[in-house]
Parts: structure tokens; C-alpha cells; sequence
């Protein structure tokens, strides 16, 4: 039986993961995810939620308690934003290395400096080589139905690796939205408790990351990418089995949306993606042949599902809420490294766009789009990324 | 070693480990001027001085050489002698 709330889209996530019923919720608080973890801290304290609720005083250690309580078997959860992921990052990557499936909300936040608390990619963006699954959700719907995927992910035996949703800060977290929640047997019947192949049991004692010298590091490291790549099979079951059961699908690890005769398509992941549909939208019925692959699942790479769905297409305009400095966007690079050395490549623009939670409009969209078959008339590929909307009067 | 998710192995694996050969300068201890306190063995990182026969003994297959023993003993009964090629 499926109930409608109208709930902040923190509440959903929170409402998603005490569904899968985690033994240890961490908690610090940093804007814009707290809400989350206060909605977990009301539930137990409430008796809704039997999990140990571990407050912590920092970012890095409550990254350390779910890798601890990870590790003794537990079923974990957290969230964080901003320099709180950064704060977690050295956990984090060790979480990935000694394979411990705990899921973690990363709630986009820009990083400092100049300070901001406004939604952009760059926090969870700089964590993608970690070695973290992740996803990025355009809806709290969405974000309730990936979070209880999440969990049966991170723990599927043959991946074991932290999962993180990544969900933008305030305009999906702070806004109140429908939101269909699952009743809890079918949400059990879905993901049974957590069977860790290992855990930390003082009668049998364990090392965890043990001591890899040069003679097997690399195999170590190869075997986390391997355990990504051929897990997509795995994680597109998943996803699968969790549009079953809601009734709702948001697609594999991309949503292809109008890309079938695109002569443009653009590439977007998080809030703006509903944005951008509208876009579309309104474009395919003035007659531009324009679509949209919104990327799910950013890690795994999904490039055999986004190089299938731009076949045929002219340009693919890629919006980059991240950027690495002195370089490109990052989703624009993972992209052009696929299609390189492709004969039917199309040219890819990197369009860097909202950063600081800049705007990003139904009519910013349209000049991006012209922009686009402009690039495209020209035949010349831009040398260097577009920043949409930068102000050079603001340069000096 | 096996290449296991995560490196979960067996507990202790540090013992298959010879971390002594990182060593560039070792601790020698003088005997007569040992007092038998114990604080170098209590201040070693690397849990490399052994107790054998009432005497104190450096386990060189885990000395990193890094003096703390020297540096703490009270007696001035360690010095730390250069390794030779």
C-alpha cells in the first residue's frame, strides 16, 4: 500500500533510509543537509527508528563511525555538505579501499572559498575518485526511491562499496514536494537485512585494509574499478527492482528524454534536470529537434548508455556545475575521453553553469541551445569550456 | 597475498611483515649500564625490545631505528649506531 505526503524533500530522504531500517545513523550538522539528520534524530528519539543515533564532533568522525560500525556488520547511514564531504574524504576514500557498503547522503553544497551555502557540485564532484558509487537525483521522489536502491547496492556481494546520493542542497532539500512512500513490508521484502561476508568479531580477529606493498597494490585498486564497472549490470537490476515495486521509473543509469532524432543534446545531472525538460519541452514545440540525457548513476561512468542515446546527434552541450581548476568541467571530460577517436563524434561544449546556486532558467537554457548550433554551424570545437552568465564587468 | 575485497585478512598480519630492514641507524644497549626499568621496551612503537634472560634485546626484525628508545632511556644505556651497507 503506497501513502502520499507532502514532505521537505530532507524529510523524504530520512523517511527512505529509516525504511531500510540502518542499525547506526552519524550525525553532524552542516546546511544544507541537517535536516535529514535531525528528521533520523526525531524518529528514534520518537521510537520509530530503532538504530543507534551517534553524534559526533566532526565530519571526519562521523565518516569513522560508519566505517567502524560498517565494519562490525552494521548497516550505517550519514549525510553531509560542503566541507563536511571534504572533511570526510580521507574516510572515505579508506571506506571504498576496505569495502564497506554504508550509504551516504552528499546534499550539494558550493565549497568555500568565497564562502556560499548555495547548491553547486563541486563537494561531492571533488569525491568521485574515491571510489563511492554515486548518484545524482533531480526530485525528492527520486531521492526516496534511490536511497532504499542504495543500501542493496553498497551491500549486493559482489560490489560492497559506499554508496552516495547526491542531491541538491535547499532546491530539493528545503522545498516541499508530493512524495509516495512504500509501506514497510514491501521495502523489507525488498532489501533483507545486511549479510556482511565479514565483520569484526573479537573471536575471529580480522584486519581491515591491511598492508598492500607495490607487488599488489594496483590489483587491489583495479579490483574496486571492476567491482564498479561490472557491478552496472547489477546496479541496473536494482534500479530495475525498485521502479517495480514503486511504480515509478526514472530510468537506468541515464534518462535519455527526447534525445531519438536530437540534432542537440544536452547532459545534466541533479534539480536542474527538471529545469531542463521543461526546456525541451518548449523548444521540441517550436520546433527545434533538442533532448536531454540526464545522468543517474555518475560513478559508474554510464558512457555504453549516454554514447548509445547521442547516435546520430550533432552537438552534446554538457553542463558542468563543477569544475576543475586549471582544467575543464568534470562530467564534460568523462565524456570527451569516451567519445574520443569515435567517427561518428559529435562536438561536446562544457558549459560551466550554477555555480554558487547561480540560475539556471527555462530561458537560460534556450540561449545555451542556440549557442550550441551556433557552435555547431561554425564547425569549429570550442578550445575551452563556456561559463554561462559570467559577468566580465565583474573582471575588472 | 591474496587479493580479498577490502583486505580483510587474518588478524596479526603485521608479524609477516619484517619492517626492520626500513632501519638506517640501529640501538645498541649497554648491559652494564642498563638499569632494567623497562621504559624503552614501554616507549617502543614497533613493540621491538624483547626481555630475554633478565636482559633487554632489540628484535631487529621490527626496529624502524627510530632512537625514541635512546632518547627516553634514563641511563644513557642506548646508542644508536649507524647501519652499514
Amino acid at each position: 500500500m503506497k501513502e502520499v505526503r507532502v514532505v521537505e524533500g530532507s524529510e523524504a530522504v530520512a523517511l527512505a533510509v529509516k525504511a531500510c531500517r540502518p542499525h547506526v545513523v552519524s550525525a553532524f550538522p552542516i546546511s544544507p543537509q541537517t535536516h535529514i539528520v535531525e528528521s533520523l534524530a526525531r524518529m528514534v528519539a520518537d521510537g520509530e527508528l530503532s538504530a543507534e543515533y551517534i553524534r559526533t564532533e566532526s565530519e571526519f568522525s562521523a565518516a569513522s563511525v560508519l566505517a567502524g560500525a560498517s565494519a562490525a556488520g552494521s548497516r550505517s547511514y550519514t549525510a553531509s555538505s560542503s566541507q563536511g564531504l571534504l572533511l570526510m574524504t580521507e574516510v572515505l576514500y579508506a571506506s571504498a579501499g576496505m569495502r564497506l557498503p554504508f550509504v551516504i547522503t552528499g546534499v550539494n553544497r558550493s565549497i568555500s572559498a568565497p564562502i556560499n551555502i548555495q547548491v553547486d557540485h563541486q563537494d561531492t564532484m571533488s569525491l568521485r575518485d574515491a571510489g563511492l558509487i554515486q548518484f545524482y537525483v533531480e526530485s525528492s521522489q527520486e531521492a526516496y526511491d534511490i536511497h532504499l536502491a542504495a543500501f542493496k547496492i553498497a551491500e549486493d556481494p559482489a560490489i560492497m562499496l559506499p554508496v552516495m546520493v547526491c542531491m541538491d542542497g535547499w532546491v530539493l532539500t528545503h522545498s516541499y514536494e508530493r512524495v509516495e512512500l512504500l509501506d514497510q513490508e514491501t521495502v523489507d521484502q525488498f532489501l533483507p537485512g545486511f549479510q556482511p561476508q565479514n565483520y569484526l568479531d573479537p573471536a575471529d580477529p580480522k584486519t581491515w585494509g591491511s598492508y598492500a606493498e607495490a607487488d599488489v597494490l594496483m590489483e587491489f585498486k583495479y579490483a574496486i574499478h571492476q567491482a564498479m564497472t561490472a557491478g552496472k549490470p547489477r546496479i541496473r537490476e536494482i534500479l530495475a527492482e525498485v521502479a517495480t515495486i514503486t511504480g515509478r521509473d526514472h530510468g537506468g543509469l541515464i534518462e535519455a528524454y527526447r534525445t531519438d532524432d536530437a540534432d542537440v543534446v544536452l547532459v545534466a545531472m541533479g534539480s536542474v534536470v527538471g529545469t531542463i525538460k521543461d526546456a525541451v519541452d518548449a523548444l521540441r514545440h517550436g520546433g527545434k529537434k533538442v533532448g536531454l540525457i540526464k545522468i543517474r548513476c555518475y560513478r559508474p561512468f554510464p558512457h555504453t548508455e549516454i554514447l548509445e542515446a547521442v547516435r546520430g546527434t550533432r552537438v552534446v552541450a554538457v553542463m558542468d556545475a563543477n569544475f576543475s581548476m586549471g582544467s575543464e568541467g568534470a562530467v564534460g571530460l568523462d565524456l570527451k575521453a569516451k567519445l574520443y577517436g569515435r567517427p561518428d563524434a559529435p562536438i561536446v561544449i562544457d558549459y560551466i553553469a550554477g555555480l554558487g546556486g547561480r540560475e539556471i532558467n527555462i530561458n537560460t537554457i534556450g540561449k545555451l541551445v542556440e549557442r550550441a548550433e551556433e557552435v555547431y554551424r561554425s564547425g569549429r570545437i570550442l578550445p575551452e569550456p563556456e561559463w554561462v552568465d559570467l559577468n566580465p564587468a565583474l573582471l575588472g | 597475498m591474496k587479493i580479498t575485497p577490502g583486505a580483510v585478512v587474518k588478524g596479526g598480519t603485521s608479524l609477516d611483515y619484517k619492517t626492520g630492514n626500513w632501519r638506517d641507524q640501529r640501538p645498541v644497549i649497554d648491559q652494564e649500564s642498563c638499569k632494567k626499568c623497562g621504559i624503552c621496551r614501554d616507549v617502543c612503537p614497533d613493540d621491538a625490545v624483547k626481555v630475554k634472560d633478565e636482559q633487554y634485546e632489540i628484535d631487529s626484525d621490527f626496529c624502524k631505528g627510530c632512537g625514541i628508545c635512546a632518547h627516553e632511556c634514563t641511563a644513557d644505556a642506548i646508542n644508536m649506531i649507524p647501519e652499514e651497507k
